[in-house]
């Protein structure tokens, strides 16, 4: 299958389906019908067995007839992690049941991994899982989810063996975020608004159907969920100036009265780290496409979160009394993150995550430096000690 | 600037290796360091091969001319290895000399380039090696009737040169001459190096004898794009440079055992180490836009060696810096290679500009206005 089959078979579909006439979920369902979701993906579960990098090909194709899409910024965690999870751990009557309308978005999933107790540890987390004949019951609570509020569906860790070292005893579902004795409760964050949530599950029973791998190889399948997150990362080129950097380099050229010589040489040095910093990101996007993968996707993690949180601090500065002022504390849960949505308090603030979600900068430094590097794993003493005797 | 290529092409990985194949075998570190207070503090011999059997000297010189008639993307990856052995060898200034002889190449560049490009020959450009792509075009030396008078101090490459091009300003008019050092009224002092890998000196010049190349906004343009290609591909020795200490350190770190542990076994170390290896993938980057934007003559490729500069210059000297602590005592003595890598990366960060230099160029060109 190569890109000019591909823009033909859209051609065809959209001969057939137009996408001005149709209802909008009618149309989605019939693209996922025809294997033109997501090509990579097989035959039958919305996809052909093509190439991962001919969906552009596909996405450019109904972009140009004017077709809706699956909106895919408000089902991010369902399309980057759960569904690829659900491909390659779940079984065919699981992947007919959710892989369709999460495609289509009528299905918003989120994820339940991190709990207070398990950050950077996830394999240490507690929430537990015992099984009661052909159903799990659910007890423990989970934090930093996003989309909770708003999901049909979750997938989740939980452990179901303590007697086991904490890697082995986990088991990974897919849970029914409308189940009796879920309780999703906003968190606020520093920023006075609740991106996340807190999910307290309670006796929540889940069908054995419902279970994605085998009973206690619940941390390999949410390391394949977790490799999936880092190839989402990848994502399009990005252009000159987008982001934090674009934002304090306008402030600077519409207002003269804030310029001093010290803020020109500190603005211009991290103008240098930003445009450094995208293409190497740019180049890590080169090597992925040529096959290649490098692992600069940690290093460009690292250097964002870091630049965001400067170059948002040095905004402030150059403000003066305006960096005093904050735009709005009313508690509200915004759709998406957008980290330079709002004023310059808020994106101050916000940045101080940037080194925390999805993996501390200090835990990528490990990654690094013992991945990359090849330099000595940290020394644990945690590792083959039952979970339940693991202090906590 | 259209997307450029900041890969290695099938072609650029095989001209790495057997660059790199030529400098382990010829130009080891101890070597370096046994060479560096001797007599021939450059290996000439190196060179010859280098120049005369893999064609490095005027790779980016069209073959029309006697060049190789590749590009600044492949002169750049030979840079990276040059930077990681840092090899005594006349390559910096070989690059700004076939640079402007190679944009006027009718003679007598045309008869010289040849020579250059086998290794028979050595030329530079009588610049300082603290100008920058920026700098106004020098006015110390005098043309009167083709004979020069004046000097030009911190001469790459001077004590080794057989020909220098010399910026002159003749009746106020910048121009530019090639000059035989044999040549009457020519005198060359040596300066004694920081960086005991790269050579430079004074040359003064009393009535000297030479041939105009080029003169007007010509010379200006033809030496100012000498120095911006110097300085792009300046920016990939440093990226080499930085590489080979980030290795070195990550294996000392392997092997050195204290408290009973490999001392990479750290965090202290490993994130050190971490930190290095994110800024030398970001240095690699950028320096390889540059190399790609001089390659294609694009229209910001002063802003991608600038950016290039801004960024590869401090990142050598951090990763030559880390070398040599995160060795410890060893890394302080003589008969450790740290200082060679130490003074050759401090070096190179005032050569063609400073960080600080390029980033107001950048600021200009790019809208972001001193106060």
């Amino acid at each position: 299958m190569d890109a000019d089959e591909l823009r033909q078979r859209v051609r065809e579909f959209l001969a057939e389906h137009d996408p001005k006439r149709m209802d909008r979920l009618e149309f989605l369902r019939a693209r996922f019908d025809a294997g033109l979701a997501w090509v990579h993906f097989p035959t039958g579960l919305g996809g052909l067995g093509a190439p991962r990098e001919l969906q552009t090909v596909v996405e450019a194709e109904f972009a140009k007839a004017g077709a809706p899409d699956n909106r895919p910024r408000e089902n991010s965690i369902g399309l980057g992690m759960a569904a690829p999870t659900i491909l390659r751990f779940g079984n065919d009557e699981q992947r007919r049941r959710f892989l369709r309308p999460l495609w289509t978005g009528e299905e918003i999933w989120c994820q339940l991994f991190s709990e207070p107790g398990a950050g950077s540890d996830l394999a240490a987390l507690s929430m537990r899982a015992v099984r009661d004949g052909d159903e799990w019951v659910i007890d423990g609570q989970k934090v930093w989810t996003s989309l909770a509020h708003r999901a049909q569906w979750a997938i989740l860790v939980a452990r179901s063996d303590p007697d086991q070292p904490k890697h082995k005893g986990l088991t990974y579902f897919i849970c029914d975020m409308t189940a009796p004795g879920v309780e999703v409760r906003p968190l606020r964050q520093i920023t006075g608004e609740a991106e996340f949530n807190e999910v307290f599950l309670s006796g929540v029973r889940i069908p054995d159907s419902h279970r994605l791998g085998e009973v206690g190889q619940g941390w390999q399948v949410a390391m394949g969920t977790l490799m999936n997150e880092r190839v989402a990362i990848g994502g399009s080129n990005i252009a000159r100036e987008s982001g934090m950097i674009g934002i304090i380099a306008q402030t600077w050229r519409d207002r003269p009265e804030v310029r001093t010589s010290g803020l020109h040489d500190r603005l211009l040095r991290l103008w240098v780290e930003a445009e450094a910093t995208r293409l190497t990101s740019q180049r890590l996007r080169q090597q992925l496409a040529v096959g290649s993968p490098g692992p600069e996707g940690s290093a460009v993690k690292l250097s964002f979160a870091r630049l965001n949180q400067e170059i948002s601090g040095l905004e402030l500065e150059m403000l003066g009394e305006e960096g005093l002022a904050y735009d709005d504390w009313t508690f509200r849960r915004p759709e998406r993150a957008d980290f330079t949505a709002r004023g310059p308090g808020y994106r101050y603030l916000r940045a101080k995550g940037n080194s925390i979600e999805g993996g501390t900068s200090e835990i990528l430094r490990n990654v690094i430096a013992e991945r990359v590097l090849g330099l000595p794993q940290e020394i644990r003493t945690d590792k083959d000690v039952p979970w339940k005797e693991l202090p906590r | 600037m259209s997307a450029p290529d900041l890969l290695y092409s099938q072609v650029e990985e095989d001209l790495r290796d057997s660059v790199r194949r030529l400098l382990a075998d010829r130009c080891d570190w101890t070597s370096v360091l046994a060479r560096c207070e001797t007599e021939q503090p450059y290996d000439l011999q190196l060179w010859r091969t280098l120049a005369g059997e893999l064609g490095l000297a005027a790779l980016a010189v069209p073959e029309q001319v006697g060049g190789s008639g590749a590009s600044a993307r492949e002169l750049a990856v030979v840079a990276e290895e040059l930077g990681r052995a840092v090899a005594p060898v006349p390559f910096l200034g070989t690059v700004l000399a076939t640079t402007v002889l190679a944009e006027c190449s009718a003679e007598p560049a045309g008869e010289l380039l040849p020579q250059l490009a086998d290794g028979s020959r050595i030329a530079t450009v009588a610049v300082s090696l603290a100008s920058s792509p920026y700098s106004p075009f020098p006015r110390s030396v005098k043309a009167d009737s083709g004979s020069l008078t004046g000097t030009a101090s911190a001469v790459v490459e001077l004590p080794f040169a057989d020909f220098l091009v010399v910026p002159a300003v003749d009746s106020d008019v910048p121009s530019l001459y090639l000059l035989d050092v044999s040549a009457e009224g020519v005198t060359r002092t040596e300066t004694t190096p920081l960086d005991l890998t790269r050579r430079f000196g004074t040359v003064a010049l009393d009535g000297a004898p030479a041939q105009k190349l080029v003169s007007g906004a010509a010379a200006e343009r033809v030496l100012r794009r000498a120095l911006l290609t110097a300085a792009g591909v300046l920016a990939s020795e440093q990226t080499g440079l930085a590489q080979h200490c980030l290795d070195s350190t990550v294996e000392y770190s392997l092997t050195r055992y204290q408290f009973g542990r490999q001392i990479g076994s750290f965090q202290a170390i490993k994130h050190r180490l971490a930190d290095l290896w994110t800024g030398v993938s970001t240095a690699r980057a950028t320096a390889r836009n540059a190399a790609d934007a001089l390659a294609r003559d694009d229209a910001e490729t002063e802003l991608a060696v600038a950016l290039a500069q801004a960024y590869c210059s401090d990142l050598a000297v951090l990763a030559a810096e880390e070398h040599l602590q995160l060795h410890g005592g060893i890394g302080m003595t003589w008969e450790h290679p740290a200082h060679l890598y130490l003074g050759r990366a401090k070096s190179a960060q005032l050569a063609f500009g400073t960080a600080e230099r390029h980033r107001q160029c950048i600021g200009e060109l790019v809208n972001l206005p001193t106060p």
